[in-house]
């Protein structure tokens, strides 16, 4: 095992997923790769392609039919409910197309949800947290405002705060610029990719917009639930034993290093 | 505030008035089954009260349910008889004021002597056969209420002639007697005195009021031809309830029949019983349709609610936690609509408590209601266990909804 792979954050091996049905469907196959610390990864492919259910894999939030998703080494597939939640809530943070904010909440309680239900801070800690995301995010004049009062990139810049609440390693956002316009889209892009720059977050990202995943450091491109091509910036698709690793996607990392990260994005 | 109890509380708190409607249906249910237990329950302790003033607590008589012991069964253990008759003879109880003084000795309670006479009163021209019974004016007190159910004369006022007599007043109304009326009394066994009216009594049972009369020891022992002639003891015990003990050791330690109130009533008293599940049968489906609401709303919070629940769970919060929000819920609307039962239960009783009624079988002028904080016990569990219930099943539901379904269709 390399020391990229030892230190992966999150790692799928031949993850498969079959959905059960009168006639099943296969959303994600045969997807085998490690994510490193310190990434923007953009996951890419058309429709359809299983973008988003590698997503939710990788994010704990499905189970893979075969294959495992390991995150910092520990396989998950024997996990309990309870376990899963817990790793979701210390280890993941999650934003969607659309914000999902509870509605009934202001902007301060949205963001403490997950630190309320990780229990780990006191209430002050929780709410100076909340404060201080809101602040970085530009949102400290809406703190006490409902979600329905804000704008779509601002309800977006919330749902970055709530998933930044608990300080995870990983941030799984699954088409973050999806719903919003092109100002809006920069400024969440913007944000995620500081994200990775100045707070040593690894961020996933299931975009369509092929610009935005041009800016990132790794383009995973799927097509019918494979890996079919990684790149393209920063990132090349190197595997000098590809085949003997059956199709591994073995991944380098240019920007710090010139060494090889095999198995390792 | 708790992260359960915070979301839980806004849930509800936006869906104010489907909630309302849902506290409302179990605020009707338990203001209406405090009102129908109190009225039920009460109606039932006013009558037993009443049996109870109104009838000795045990009555001992000479019927002698086994033959008398005998000294082999005593002195040997292995002994044993069979096909004894009792003893024949002469009516009443031997020897009654040894046995009355035996009994005061231990009974909590008084003891009075009687002469129970089935006889038939005639006064001009009408006859009503009547229950007499022959009484101690000066023991009667203490084992009756008979001295604060006068409302003529007084029970001393049968010592003022030689034949006195005390009527009921619907016995007196019956055959048209009047106070001082003269009327004959004659029995099966053949006598016939004619007493004077020295009082009448007012019982609030109609079957007393309409068919007893009271005479003295005396003049009762004449009637029934037998001189000395005792046939009843009557005891009233300090505590009602513990008849049934008390009769008991009587009848061992006398060998005479002795009869508590309970054991007289057991047929009244086991139609109690019926009623009382009807009562609760009917009180526990009123609660249970009353859940309904709960249940509806519960399940409408949860299906609309239903991608709040995705993203709960896509953060990290558990089934268990999930299903505890919407259980909470279910929780609150049965706490409130308890409390706000308890108000509508009083209110009721309190209302139904002013109207004027007339029972044909007893005079009470209102309705008997019993006030005791158990009914509203009774039906504050009731009400939250089945709000609890009916919350749990769409708050189950919705903890094991999958998130990922829900997202994807979101999206």
């Amino acid at each position: 095992m390399s020391s990229a792979e030892a230190a992966a954050l999150i790692e799928a091996r031949k993850v498969t997923r079959i959905l059960s049905g009168i006639v099943p469907t296969t959303l994600v196959h045969d997807v085998d790769f490690a994510i490193a610390p310190n990434r923007f990864i953009a996951i890419t492919g058309p429709s359809g392609s299983g973008k988003s259910s590698l997503l939710y894999l990788l994010g704990l939030l499905d189970v893979p039919t075969s294959g495992e998703v390991l995150i910092r080494g520990k396989p998950t597939h024997h996990m309990s409910e309870h376990e899963r939640a817990f790793l979701r809530l210390s280890m993941l943070g999650f934003v969607f197309q659309f914000h999902f904010l509870l509605p009934e909440f202001n902007l301060l309680d949205n963001v403490m949800l997950p630190m309320r239900a990780l229990a780990a801070r006191t209430e002050q800690q929780m709410r100076e947290r909340a404060c201080e995301l809101l602040a970085a995010l530009g949102l400290s004049d809406h703190m006490n405002k409902r979600p329905d009062q804000l704008s779509g990139g601002q309800r977006q810049r919330v749902a970055v705060a709530r998933a930044l609440a608990n300080d995870p390693p990983v941030i799984l956002a699954d088409e973050p610029t999806g719903s919003l316009d092109s100002n809006a889209s920069e400024q969440v892009f913007q944000i995620l990719r500081d994200l990775v720059d100045r707070h040593g977050k690894t961020v996933v990202a299931v975009t369509h917009d092929l610009g935005l995943a041009e800016r990132t450091d790794c383009r995973v491109h799927l097509a019918d639930g494979a890996v079919v091509s990684t790149g393209p910036r920063r990132c090349d698709l190197h595997c000098a034993d590809r085949q003997s690793r059956q199709g591994q996607l073995c991944v380098r990392r240019q920007r710090n290093d010139q060494s090889h990260y095999r198995g390792a994005v | 505030m708790n992260l359960i109890l915070d979301i839980a509380w806004t849930h509800i708190r936006s869906r104010a008035r489907h909630t309302a409607v849902a506290v409302a249906g179990v605020t009707t249910g338990v203001g209406f089954s405090i009102m129908m237990a109190a009225l039920m329950q009460g109606s039932q302790d006013d009558f037993i009260n009443r049996l109870v003033d109104a009838i000795p607590h045990i009555v001992v008589s000479d019927e002698r349910r086994e033959p008398p012991r005998q000294p082999a069964e005593t002195a040997y253990t292995a002994a044993e008889f069979h096909g004894l008759t009792p003893i024949a003879m002469r009516p009443g109880i031997k020897n009654p004021l040894a046995t009355m003084a035996a009994i005061e000795q231990w009974v909590p309670g008084a003891v009075a002597p009687s002469v129970q006479v089935k006889g038939i009163l005639r006064y001009a021209s009408r006859d009503v056969s009547a229950s007499i019974t022959g009484i101690d004016p000066h023991r009667e007190p203490r084992v009756s209420t008979l001295a604060k159910q006068m409302h003529a004369g007084t029970l001393p006022s049968l010592y003022r002639t030689t034949n006195a007599i005390i009527l009921g007043d619907r016995l007196a109304e019956k055959i048209g007697a009047k106070l001082d009326a003269n009327l004959t009394v004659q029995t099966a066994e053949g006598a016939r005195i004619t007493a004077q009216v020295a009082g009448l009594f007012h019982a609030g049972v109609r079957s007393i009021d309409e068919g007893t009369a009271y005479v003295l020891v005396k003049t009762a022992q004449v009637l029934a031809q037998q001189t000395g002639l005792v046939n009843e003891i009557r005891v009233r015990t300090t505590d009602p309830m513990a008849a049934r003990e008390v009769a008991g050791r009587i009848e061992r330690e006398t060998g005479y029949k002795s009869v508590s109130w309970q054991g007289a009533q057991e047929d009244l008293l086991s139609t109690f019983v019926i009623r009382n599940i009807i009562m609760y049968t009917v009180v526990g489906a009123i609660l249970l349709v009353a859940s309904f609401g709960t249940y509806n709303i519960i399940s409408t919070i949860t299906y609309e609610k239903a991608r709040d629940i995705a993203i709960l769970k896509s953060l990290g919060l558990t089934e268990r936690i999930v299903r505890n929000i919407f259980v909470v819920e279910a929780g609150m609307i049965g706490l409130a609509g308890a409390a706000l039962g308890f108000g509508l239960g009083h209110a009721l009783c309190r209302g139904l408590g002013l109207i004027e009624i007339k029972n044909p079988f007893l005079d009470a002028d209102h309705l008997p209601l019993a006030y005791t904080g158990w009914h509203y016990v009774i039906a504050a569990c009731v009400a939250l266990g089945s709000s609890l219930a009916a919350g749990y099943f769409p708050a189950r539901k919705a903890a094991r909804v999958y998130p990922v379904d829900i997202i994807r269709g979101a999206t």
